[in-house]
């Protein structure tokens, strides 16, 4: 990181240190006990390792001046370096959570290995950790390939991946000491989201500088999607968690949302978590690193515009689909619910405009497991945009939801759609950014790809059984008209596909190991940098 | 309009205004009503807000995770009804703040779980769920016998007054004395935690130990109050089968 930044970056690299030390030792000090505290000793410990890092590299040499005619992929690296180590967290967890539902007692009765707190440790550390950290630092590459011009400056990309880290951490071992706000997928505390709207800001104000100076006239359809992600997310964060705290020093608050405010609240921002970070994101690293790993321009410009502004608007409107059946007027069910079917044409024609491109390159599909992994991302996106429609329809909703159905779904989106682009892309970024031709062993990656492929498939499969199973057990009658089953006898018929759903878990994980430990062989071994280059050389600073 | 389009992603700012009107109107449409829904939905008269021990229940409910197994929304589908009980209300949760509808259930729904089982079934259940239910997966929580902190109670129901729910003074600067008087039936305080909260609250000694205020007791009383905040839920099912 020092040896890319030049003597003054350096300097104001270790003034921002040292005002995250008194961040830190602020909220330490205010909180006195406590996760804040700790919190801020967190802060505190990351400022004194940028501190020592800075520090002792202030007077390097300073960075040959040509690097401002090259692209800036210091930050990618280290971003994807940081998905890897979420993928292993988040998945870890995600193993860990399954494991305890076949085997309850199977880790000690503490507090922090208890399955209420580790299960948002999962959902973040797999959302925020290893989603959020891979749209950032594919961001930052596809943003700067497609405007042909380097990063707007060098120390905000380091801002942002830090800041946005330490959020991450902040929010997971608070869910282990027992803080959370208990809103789904936002369950960080008061302080955490605080923190990550500075950073976000950085974001947003990174992207759109390095836009203006592009050297292309037209914006590529890939950062549509990222601007998307990034604008909608913070609009989604903002309102959701508007929340008081309890007192200035302490983690506690309480939304300001009650009731069935707040119900439609955290539904509109827990369905466009998935529109805006887990779709749009990974649409807008489909749509760059797909054409370029298939040699193949994108099938239908066309198509990509009313794709893209379908999802824009249709998807804010089907968050309500979470709520059918219950205390939510039902206009705004039914709104909801013929939403999520429109949504479908939108979500298809993304899908079908992907799987069209790889037209004429399907004996590299066939050949090349990198993009196989983006070729299953484009099926299963079809294939769960299809049953997200399906199960917001009011009375297949009224058979799947609060089952694992629901579970299901989500992981036939999250393992087979987010996690196999992320992977496609990755493979792609890692050599290029080494100077390689290509991974360090391409026979790991075949390994990865069939071990995720069939984790994915046993996982969404046993999900469905069991979702159906409980949702039919629930609602059987017997001849008498009373209930056929009680409530535990449908969790005791859970059991096999709970056994099933953590094998294929951990087939997954174990992919996922594989390709940290590839990417890092492939980095050690790096021959250099990137070979492309920005279109115009940038103005001397 | 593809010139239009053509043109327009030639402009960042414009990108940037054109998703923020396509990704505003549907929550503006969909969410902006439900703050006029007092005009709807009446609050019943006799709704009440949690005690402090109860509060302090529903936040080890919230930092145990409870929500991510169980849900407190019984729809309204016969099955459910017949399984749980009255379907929810809108109103019920109007003092809530989060909401803890739930989406999922690993676990039975617990909108209608108070006076379901005894105290002593749900101190047994929660140290122990697998010698009260054998096929239960329910995690244990033995840490529950650890002492209540009482410090940020008068703070929090402060906090929750600022944000529309119906805490007054004495219940504000009592908060902390009421959650050790809830579990203490003979102490001197129990008569003012009926006075501020109403005859229907239940005191008593949820743990079965009166010395001592426990996590346990806030947590049973929270479980035994889920449903019994309002009679508005059952009147409603009583008048739609006249």
């Amino acid at each position: 990181m020092t040896s890319t930044l030049s003597i003054s970056e350096r300097q104001i690299g270790l003034l921002l240190s040292v005002l995250l030390i008194l961040l830190g030792l602020t909220m330490a000090a205010a909180a006195r006990h406590g996760v804040m505290a700790a919190h801020g000793f967190m802060a505190l410990a990351l400022g004194l390792g940028l501190v020592f890092i800075l520090g002792s590299a202030i007077y390097d040499p300073e960075p040959p001046k040509a690097r401002m005619t090259r692209y800036y992929d210091a930050p990618t690296r280290f971003g994807i370096m940081m998905t890897l180590v979420w993928a292993m967290i988040g998945m870890g967890f995600g193993v860990w959570v399954a494991a305890l539902l076949y085997w309850p007692e199977a880790t000690p009765a503490v507090p922090w290995t208890s399955f209420g707190r580790l299960r948002p440790v999962h959902t973040t550390g797999i959302i925020f950790g290893f989603g959020g950290n891979a749209l950032i630092a594919t961001s930052f590459h596809v943003l700067q390939r497609t405007s042909r011009a380097r990063l707007a400056d060098s120390i905000s990309p380091w801002f942002v991946l830090l800041g946005y880290n330490l959020f991450c951490l902040w929010a997971v071992t608070g869910y282990l000491m027992g803080s959370t706000q208990s809103k789904e997928y936002a369950e960080a505390e008061w302080y955490a989201d605080l923190w990550l709207v500075v950073v976000w800001v950085t974001y947003f104000t990174l992207y759109i500088r390095t836009l203006a100076r592009r050297n292309e006239p037209h914006i590529y359809v890939a950062n549509w999607y990222y601007m998307a992600f990034i604008l909608v997310v913070a609009m989604l964060h903002i309102v959701n968690n508007l929340a008081l705290p309890v007192r200035w020093t302490a983690a506690e608050s309480f939304p300001v949302w009650s009731g069935v405010q707040d119900a439609m609240v955290q539904w509109w921002y827990g369905h466009n978590a998935v529109a805006f970070l887990l779709t749009a994101g990974f649409l807008g690293m489909l749509y760059y690193f797909l054409p370029v790993r298939s040699g193949r321009p994108i099938w239908s410009y066309r198509l990509s515009i009313v794709s893209f502004w379908g999802i824009t608007f249709f998807y804010i409107w089907v968050g309500s689909h979470h709520l059918h059946y219950t205390a939510l007027p039902y206009w705004a069910q039914t709104l909801g619910m013929t939403f999520s079917v429109m949504l479908l044409v939108p979500s298809w024609a993304s899908a079908g405009n992907a799987i069209a491109t790889l037209n004429g390159a399907w004996h590299k599909v066939r050949d090349d497991a990198t993009l196989r992994f983006m070729f299953v991302a484009a099926v299963f996106y079809g294939l769960s945009t299809f049953e997200g429609s399906f199960l917001a329809i009011r009375p297949v909703n009224s058979l799947s939801h609060y089952t694992d159905w629901t579970v299901g779904h989500v992981h036939s989106g999250t393992l087979g759609w987010v996690a196999m682009i992320v992977f496609g892309a990755i493979y792609t970024l890692v050599p290029q950014l080494s100077g390689r031709e290509a991974m360090a062993s391409p026979r790991a990656i075949e390994w990865h790809f069939w071990l995720a492929v069939t984790g994915t498939l046993i996982y969404v499969v046993a999900m469905w059984n069991a979702g159906i199973t409980q949702g039919l057990m629930w609602r059987a009658y017997d001849e008498n008209g009373a209930l056929s089953y009680s409530f535990v006898e449908s969790v005791e018929a859970m059991a096999p596909y709970y056994l099933l759903r953590t094998i294929g878990g951990a087939l997954f994980l174990t992919g996922a190991v594989i390709c940290a430990w590839n990417c890092r062989a492939t980095m050690r071994a790096a021959m250099g940098e990137a070979a492309d280059r920005p279109l115009a050389p940038q103005p001397a600073e | 309009m593809l010139k239009l389009h053509y043109n327009l992603e030639k402009v960042s700012m414009g990108l940037v205004a054109a998703i923020i009107v396509a990704a505003s109107i549907g929550g503006i449409v969909e969410i902006a009503p439900l703050f006029t829904i007092d005009e709807t939905v009446d609050v019943p008269d006799d709704l009440r807000p949690h005690t402090p021990l109860e509060l302090a229940g529903r936040e080890i409910y919230i930092r145990e995770g409870c929500y991510a197994c169980h849900s407190q929304m019984v729809r309204s589908l016969a099955d459910e009804l017949d399984r749980y009980g009255p379907y929810s209300l809108a109103s019920e949760s109007a003092y809530d703040h989060p909401m803890l509808w739930g989406s999922k259930r690993t676990g039975p729904d617990l909108a209608r779980l108070g006076g379901k089982y005894s105290d002593d079934w749900h101190v047994q259940h929660l140290i122990d769920p697998r010698s009260v239910v054998p096929a239960s997966i329910m995690p244990a929580y033995p840490w529950m016998t650890r002492s209540l902190d009482t410090k940020l109670l008068g703070d929090s129901l402060a906090t929750l007054a600022r944000v529309g729910v119906p805490y007054n003074a004495p219940m504000i600067s009592e908060a902390a004395a009421d959650a050790q008087a809830q579990s203490r039936p003979d102490s001197d305080g129990a008569d003012g935690v009926l006075e501020r909260y109403g005859n229907n609250v239940a005191v008593r000694a949820f743990d079965g130990d009166p010395s001592r205020l426990t996590e346990m007791d806030a947590l049973v009383a929270y479980l035994q109050s889920l449903g019994t905040l309002t009679e508005a839920p059952y009147e409603i099912l009583a008048e739609g089968d006249q």
